[in-house]
């Protein structure tokens, strides 16, 4: 991909833009189309492309393998975390109404709070599907 | 507190230890912590099947959303019996996974491996807990997609290849068990099971019900072997790590046939599955069929991995058959067999994966003389092997006395007869690894073979040592399944 400027140049533009619509996309689920699977996924696809144009070798500088295990484990860690908050906080596991003082902004900071572990487990999985394919039969690079 | 959390963490104990075994890089403590929590899934099911026992039904609301909106943890005495197999097996197995993984799994790949059983397991035991309907399918793909993982984690290279047969035909099973859901949603608009048990009923034979209920009767045949839909598993056991073989053997296709009963008999109800649609003229033959076939290939395998994998899908053809025959003798057989055929194969298995850790090979011919090598590990063998025959003060004796019984209740001579010709079929298969153990000398100039670690043996003589003593005192297990078959059955609970 050396020599195809428009293609890197164009990756380069778009990246700031897809990772802050992975974003709008996270934040805004609560009250719109989007949530945490479909911003992991476009979150993912950011790191995909990067990867395509400028080599797995660069995106693995960004996203080196140890942390992309650590955030799959810890998006699935931080969703059953809040399953247990509401346990220990005297309701049903994964109940949102306990988190905060009234029950509208516990389901809104519930919701908020599992998506976001959904959308880093995604993000990360998918990274990781992406890197186990394309670095096969390749010396890291 | 915990009593009344207690159908929730049943699942969520082992779910969280699985990425904190990711998390821990080192084998041995992910380990630690997939024993310990195996260990309290053991403990909660059991508190959790002696207060079925003792009150009834166990409800719990996930999210505090109530019944047919939420999400509903449902447990009564079909399902805390299911969930005290796969626990027990699970709890089991993992102090010997320790040796038997080092052995057959390369170190890195260590925390992956506990981290893919906790999820194979909390996959499993979500299967069985839970209520509603479509969380039935999604736990039903997190216990199958590990287990694809787990699989391909085999030594042998054509351990993927394995995987990958599995992955597709447990794939297409799973797709059709969730068309299925997806139809009985569209007509009744609920997928909390007790729910779809009162809105069935008065549909009638509506068409779309009749095609949910052949998608999910396929569905759930594909995933737990019903032959001709068997074809993946021999493949799958034998290429599989040991002590995942043992697991899958012991758990996975009991889970299904649990996924067919409880949508046959609780969302369907008998009167639909059984009389109107007449399911027992499908399920009586191709269950005879899999005892007569599968047992008479499981006599021409020289790797012994498979033979027991053959073995195993003649096992399912009897508890389909005590299913099919649908009365409460009958459906008792079926669910009594679930667990001691968990058990006998179970133990078998490991028996076997001691095998391969001192031998390295499981092959018939590699067998020779071991019933002096390594004594505790062949008699364990024999031992189970006496069970899949039926010899009485095993386990498998009992499970065959009612279905023999449940024949004869209707009048099926036929049928106890074939039961009876499945067990002169095991009389085959084992003697001919009896023989070879016992009865020649070790090959000349072979290495010497030592006996298996303790840490390998006692598991597997757990295993074993429940096939006999449940053999010979059934009240807990023959009582839990009567009672869990007469309310299937539409008793009370």
């Amino acid at each position: 991909m050396q020599r195809h400027l428009v293609l890197r140049v164009t990756t380069k533009l778009l990246m700031p833009f897809i990772l802050l619509f992975a974003l709008y996309v996270q934040f805004h689920g609560d009250f719109g189309p989007g949530g945490g699977f479909q911003a992991g996924v476009i979150f993912g696809a950011g790191f995909i492309l990067y990867a395509l144009v400028y080599g797995i070798k660069n995106a693995r500088l960004v996203a080196p393998d140890y942390v992309i295990r650590v955030l799959i484990a810890a998006g699935l860690l931080l969703y059953i975390g809040v399953g247990f908050a509401g346990l220990f906080l005297g309701g049903k596991f994964l109940d949102y109404n306990v988190l905060a003082s009234d029950p509208v902004s516990g389901q809104h900071l519930g919701i908020l709070l599992v998506e976001l572990g959904v959308g880093v487990t995604v993000a990360a999985t998918m990274i990781t599907v992406f890197f186990a394919f394309a670095a096969r039969g390749r010396d890291e690079g | 507190m915990i009593a009344a959390h207690l159908p929730v963490l049943q699942i969520v104990v082992p779910l969280i230890a699985a990425p904190l075994c990711l998390l821990l890089r080192r084998g041995a403590l992910a380990w630690g912590l997939a024993l310990l929590a195996s260990w309290a899934a053991l403990a909660m099911s059991v508190l959790l099947l002696s207060q079925v026992l003792s009150d009834g039904p166990v409800s719990y609301a996930l999210g505090d959303w109530a019944a047919p909106w939420g999400i509903e943890y449902r447990v009564d005495s079909i399902n805390a019996f299911v969930l005290l197999i796969v626990s027990a097996v699970g709890a089991v197995i993992l102090p010997y996974a320790r040796r038997s993984v080092a052995h057959e799994i390369p170190a890195e790949q260590h925390s992956a491996f506990y981290t893919a059983f906790l999820l194979c397991l909390t996959g499993l035991l979500g299967v069985a807990i839970t209520g509603d309907a479509f969380n039935l399918f999604v736990f039903l793909e997190i216990s199958s997609l590990s287990s694809y993982v787990l699989i391909a984690l085999g030594r042998d290279r054509r351990a993927l290849t394995a995987a990958f047969q599995y992955l597709v035909m447990g794939t297409i099973g799973a797709t059709f068990i969730v068309i299925g859901i997806g139809l009985l949603y569209m007509v009744t608009g609920t997928l909390n099971m007790a729910d779809l048990a009162q809105r069935l009923p008065p549909l009638g034979q509506n068409r779309t019900v009749v095609v949910a209920f052949a998608f999910l009767t396929i569905g759930a045949s594909l995933k737990l072997a019903l032959f001709p839909l068997h074809y993946w598993l021999p493949n799958a056991y034998t290429y599989a790590p040991s002590a995942v073989t043992g697991f899958l053997a012991a758990t996975a296709t009991k889970v299904a046939v649990y996924i067919l009963l409880r949508f046959f008999f609780t969302i369907f109800g008998p009167e639909f599955a059984i009389e109107t649609l007449t399911l027992q003229h499908l399920l009586v033959p191709l269950a005879v069929i899999a005892i007569l076939v599968c047992s008479t290939v499981a006599i021409f395998q020289d790797n012994i991995k498979r033979m027991l994998a053959y073995s195993s899908l003649a096992q399912i053809g009897y508890i389909v058959l005590g299913i099919g025959m649908a009365s409460p003798t009958g459906l008792t057989a079926g669910i009594v067999h679930l667990f001691n055929h968990a058990m006998t194969k179970g133990g078998l298995f490991l028996a076997l994966g001691c095998i391969f850790l001192r031998v390295g090979s499981v092959r018939l011919e590699s067998m020779q003389g071991l019933g002096r090598t390594m004594p505790w590990t062949m008699f364990a063998f024999v031992l189970g092997g006496l069970s899949l025959i039926g010899v009485p003060l095993t386990v498998g004796f009992i499970s065959k006395w009612y279905l023999v019984q449940a024949a004869l209740e209707q009048d099926s001579w036929l049928l106890a007869a074939l039961v009876l010709a499945g067990s002169l079929l095991a009389i085959i298969y084992v003697w001919r690894v009896v023989e070879v153990a016992y009865l020649r000398p070790p090959p000349a100039g072979a290495a010497a073979v030592r006996e298996a670690p303790l840490s390998m043996l006692i598991p597997t003589w757990v295993l074993i040592g429940a096939s006999i003593y449940f053999g010979v005192d059934t009240s807990l297990t023959v009582g839990v399944a009567n009672k869990a078959a007469v309310m299937l059955l539409g008793g009370a609970p």
